[in-house]
Formats: structure tokens, C-alpha cells, sequence
């Protein structure tokens, strides 16, 4: 089953969200818990300054859903760095179990996917979903040093600094009316794009498969959301899923929005947009959960994009497979 | 309705690829080479200009007088670096300022700032020549082929 239904429909209770400066000068400024104006978060290395930005994350959603950490049954994570530490490192501090789970870019909407899933089944009450990333740590992990004076291709992007994380919670437990109906895994798509300064090119593939499928599973057309919402495909990525899907049929031009392409006032070097695994944490959790709260949107498709590579595969002239993941949210 | 995966993709993915190339920007030759020849021009100026003082001030002359030069350069190369400017200059110039040997030097210092966190000896010391050593093994080499090249003919 590529797409499966929550029938008691698990609930997004609350979100913590934290961004550097360079995000907080955006549209999720206003919306976020936290909004740093030093990347290095008091911390001595870029490393913890990420695991320390992902564990406020986790701590401010389960303070903003009226909850304690003892309630709470497991923690979902994962991020861009090697072997998933971020992730890793920040649940050493907690309690409770961790699942640590990576899909690049898309790890947020499969830490969802998966909750709902254990949620759905009704084998936990509560769990906290979160990601993030931080610019300077992917930087060196999948390019140069920060301090190299090389030029940035007009494809890049720029990693978004930053976490985001959900309290997500049986239907039992809470009064929140934002909830997850179903999810639809995606396959790993891939298109044959070797250029690693093209993520969105590379990922728009699987988004658009995705999109499809689900469509297609829950017997629904591109209207029926308010907003189809993607993870990190950039300016750039967004036209190109915007020709794919209308080349199967179905028309996302007037709902679509990327939170890549609306993260950043771009002035600098950012170009095609915000990517990461924080990229989609903290717009999401922040901008977009704000809005369904107020209700200004009831029906929402978020599908976050996720690059499958590493600087191995690339250095062995590898292709980019792209995957995405999809989960409805809706206010109930 | 759709099919997106599976094994027979390659000549859809050929057109796919010309696709995307088809977004390409085209790349701004004359603006790029203004930009890498000015600041270029300049970093040679500043030699120039230390050629002349160390000359005319200090009476140095032939290896020395060359030595002294490159070795202020690689210095204020690596001062920009540290201070986190000469990736700003490079942003802009290009070219113009990863030829000179400011950028050597900031392509040797940028690494060993980054990866001091893990240590002076495997983090520092390890990892300084990732984005150098390249230059120097293919720099070594053709320089190997040349100098047999004259020897010979």
C-alpha cells in the first residue's frame, strides 16, 4: 500500500520551531519559538549548535502542547548529517525511546508519517517528530569550507538553519482539531540529474510522483487541497514539478507553494531557495502551522523532497534519487 | 496513468536533462571577466607595489626580492581569510582572486579553520590540503612533464 488512511486521525497538538538570522529575516521570523541572531547558538561547534537547535525543537513542542516529557512515548528524528548524530545526539538527553530515521530533505514528512502510523495503530499515545539542519555543518559535510572564496552556481541553494519539531497525539488525549488523515510513502524516483548543485531538478521527480499517487489513491484532483505544499525544490524545482505534474494531467499552478522558495527575502546567495531538513521543519511547523491553527487553511498536502546522496556516490559520478513523502493534513 | 520508476528510463531521462539544461542562465562572460580582471589586476598591483618598497626600501633583489613578495601575499591572503573576508572578495571576483597566490592561500587556510574542531593533528593538520591537494599533485606533475620536456629537446 503506497498510501494508507489514519481512521482515528492523529492529531498535530503543538510544534517548537527555532531559525538562524538569515531565515528570521523571512515570512517564518514572526512565527517562530526562538529566533537566533547567532548561528553558533552558544555552543562551540556548528555541530552541537544543530543538535542543540533540534533539542529546543523537541522541548518547546511538548511545552506548547501543555504536556511533560514523561508523558510523552517516543521521539522520531533524523537529519542531514553522517550517520543521523544530530538526531542521535539529541535524543541521548531524553527519556524516552528514539527512532532515528533519514530520508534527506523529506525525513520531516516520514517522522510524521511514521507517528501517525504508531499512533493510528494505537501503539503509542504521544510522540514528538522533529528535523533540522544547519547551514554551516551541511556545508562542510557536502561542499567547501565556509571560508573558501569559490562562486556558487545560480542553481544552488542555501541549507536552512534551523529545527522544527510536532507534538503529535492520539485524538484521545487532546482538543486540537489539526489532524493527519493519511500519508502516501513515496518510491524513490530518479531521473538521472548528476549535477549536486541541482537539487530541485533532481527532487521535483519524486515529488511529482508522489503527488500523483496519492491523488490517484485517495481518488481526489489537485483542488481539493488548499495548498500543496513541498519541501525544498527552490524556485527553480517548483517550476520544473509544476511542468511534470501538468504534463500527467493534473494542474498544481495555483496552490502549489515551496517552503524552499519562501523561506528566504533572497538578497545574497541563496538563488533557488532554502533546502535541508530544517527547510521544511521550520516553515511547516512554524508559517504553515500558524495558519491552519487560524484556520486559513483546512486542507493541506505537505510533501517534503528529499536528495538521496552522498559525496561518495556523487564523487563516484552517481545520479541523484530524489524521494518524496506525503501526508494530509486537515482541519477537522 | 503515470509511470515514473522503473528500469527503462534512459532515453526519457535524456530528455529530461535537456530540460532542465534549458533553465541554464547563461553564464555573464564579459561581467565575470570584468570582475576577475579588476580584482585580479589589483592583487598584482599590491605585489607589484611590494616589489618596488621591498627594492627600493629594504635593497633586496632576484630569489629573495620574489620570496619576500609572495610570502606578504600569502600572509594578507590568510589575515583576509581568518578575518572572513576573502570568501566575500571571491564571491564577487571569480576567478580574479583564486588564481593570484592569495587564493592558494586561502584555499589552504579556509580548510584548516573548519576542521579544527576535530583536532589539530587529524582535524587541522589532516584536512588542510583537501581543496590544495590537488593543485599541488597535478602543479607537481606538469611541472615534472615540462622541465623533462626541456631537458630533452
Amino acid at each position: 500500500m503506497q498510501t494508507i488512511f489514519f481512521k482515528k486521525q492523529p492529531r498535530i497538538v503543538a510544534t517548537g520551531t527555532i531559525a538562524g538570522p538569515k531565515e528570521c529575516a523571512g515570512v517564518v521570523g514572526k512565527c517562530v519559538d526562538k529566533a537566533l541572531l547567532d548561528d553558533m547558538f552558544e555552543e562551540s561547534t556548528y555541530e552541537k549548535a544543530e543538535c542543540k537547535m533540534l533539542k529546543y525543537a523537541v522541548q518547546q513542542a511538548i511545552i506548547n502542547a501543555n504536556s511533560t516529557e514523561e508523558e510523552v512515548d517516543m521521539l522520531i528524528s533524523g537529519d542531514l548529517l553522517n550517520q543521523i548524530i544530530s538526531a542521535s545526539f539529541t535524543a541521548r538527553d531524553f527519556d524516552f525511546p528514539f527512532l532515528g530515521v533519514y530520508s534527506a530533505c523529506a525525513t520531516l514528512a516520514e517522522s510524521f508519517a511514521l507517528a501517525a502510523t504508531l499512533i493510528d495503530g494505537g501503539y503509542q499515545r504521544r510522540i514528538v517528530a522533529a528535523t533540522g539542519s544547519h547551514f554551516s555543518s551541511a556545508e562542510r559535510q557536502y561542499r567547501y569550507p565556509l571560508e573558501l572564496g569559490n562562486t556558487r552556481p545560480p542553481q544552488a541553494q542555501w541549507t536552512v538553519t534551523g529545527a522544527g519539531g510536532a507534538f503529535i497525539a492520539d485524538m484521545g488525549t487532546t482538543n486540537s482539531n489539526i489532524a493527519i488523515t493519511s500519508a502516501t510513502f513515496g518510491r524513490v524516483v530518479d531521473f538521472g540529474i548528476t549535477d549536486v548543485n541541482n537539487m530541485g531538478a533532481a527532487m521535483a521527480p519524486a515529488a511529482c510522483d508522489t503527488i500523483l499517487a496519492h491523488l490517484k489513491n485517495t481518488r481526489q484532483s489537485a483542488k481539493a487541497y488548499d495548498l500543496i505544499l513541498t519541501g525544498d525544490l527552490g524556485a527553480l524545482g517548483s517550476r520544473i514539478l509544476k511542468d511534470l505534474t501538468w504534463e500527467k494531467g493534473v494542474d498544481i499552478a495555483n496552490n502549489h507553494v515551496d517552503c524552499g522558495e519562501i523561506v528566504y527575502n533572497v538578497i545574497e546567495d541563496e538563488f533557488q531557495g532554502g533546502s535541508g531538513a530544517g527547510c521544511s521543519a521550520v516553515v511547516f511547523n512554524s508559517y504553515i502551522f500558524d495558519k491552519l491553527k487560524r484556520g486559513e487553511l483546512k486542507r493541506v498536502l505537505f510533501v517534503a523532497t528529499g536528495a538521496l546522496l552522498s559525496t561518495v556516490s556523487s564523487g563516484q559520478g552517481e545520479s541523484i534519487p530524489g524521494i518524496a513523502h506525503a501526508i494530509s493534513i486537515e482541519v477537522v | 496513468m503515470y509511470e515514473m520508476t522503473g528500469k527503462n528510463r534512459d532515453n526519457y531521462n535524456k530528455n529530461y536533462i535537456a530540460y532542465v539544461n534549458s533553465f541554464d542562465p547563461p553564464t555573464q562572460h564579459f561581467k565575470n571577466c570584468f570582475r576577475a580582471f579588476m580584482v585580479g589586476g589589483l592583487i598584482c598591483c599590491i605585489g607589484q607595489f611590494l616589489r618596488i618598497i621591498f627594492e627600493e626600501v629594504f635593497g633586496l633583489y632576484g630569489d629573495e626580492l620574489a620570496g619576500m613578495v609572495s610570502v606578504v601575499l600569502i600572509f594578507l591572503g590568510t589575515l583576509l581569510t581568518g578575518f572572513g573576508v576573502y570568501d566575500r572578495i571571491g564571491r564577487y571576483a571569480g576567478a580574479g582572486s583564486i588564481v593570484p597566490i592569495t587564493g592558494f592561500a586561502n584555499s589552504v587556510a579556509s580548510p584548516a579553520m573548519e576542521f579544527k574542531t576535530e583536532g589539530l593533528v587529524y582535524g587541522m593538520a589532516a584536512k588542510m590540503f583537501i581543496v590544495a591537494g590537488p593543485i599541488i599533485v597535478y602543479g607537481v606533475l606538469a611541472g615534472t612533464i615540462v622541465g623533462m620536456l626541456y631537458l630533452f629537446l
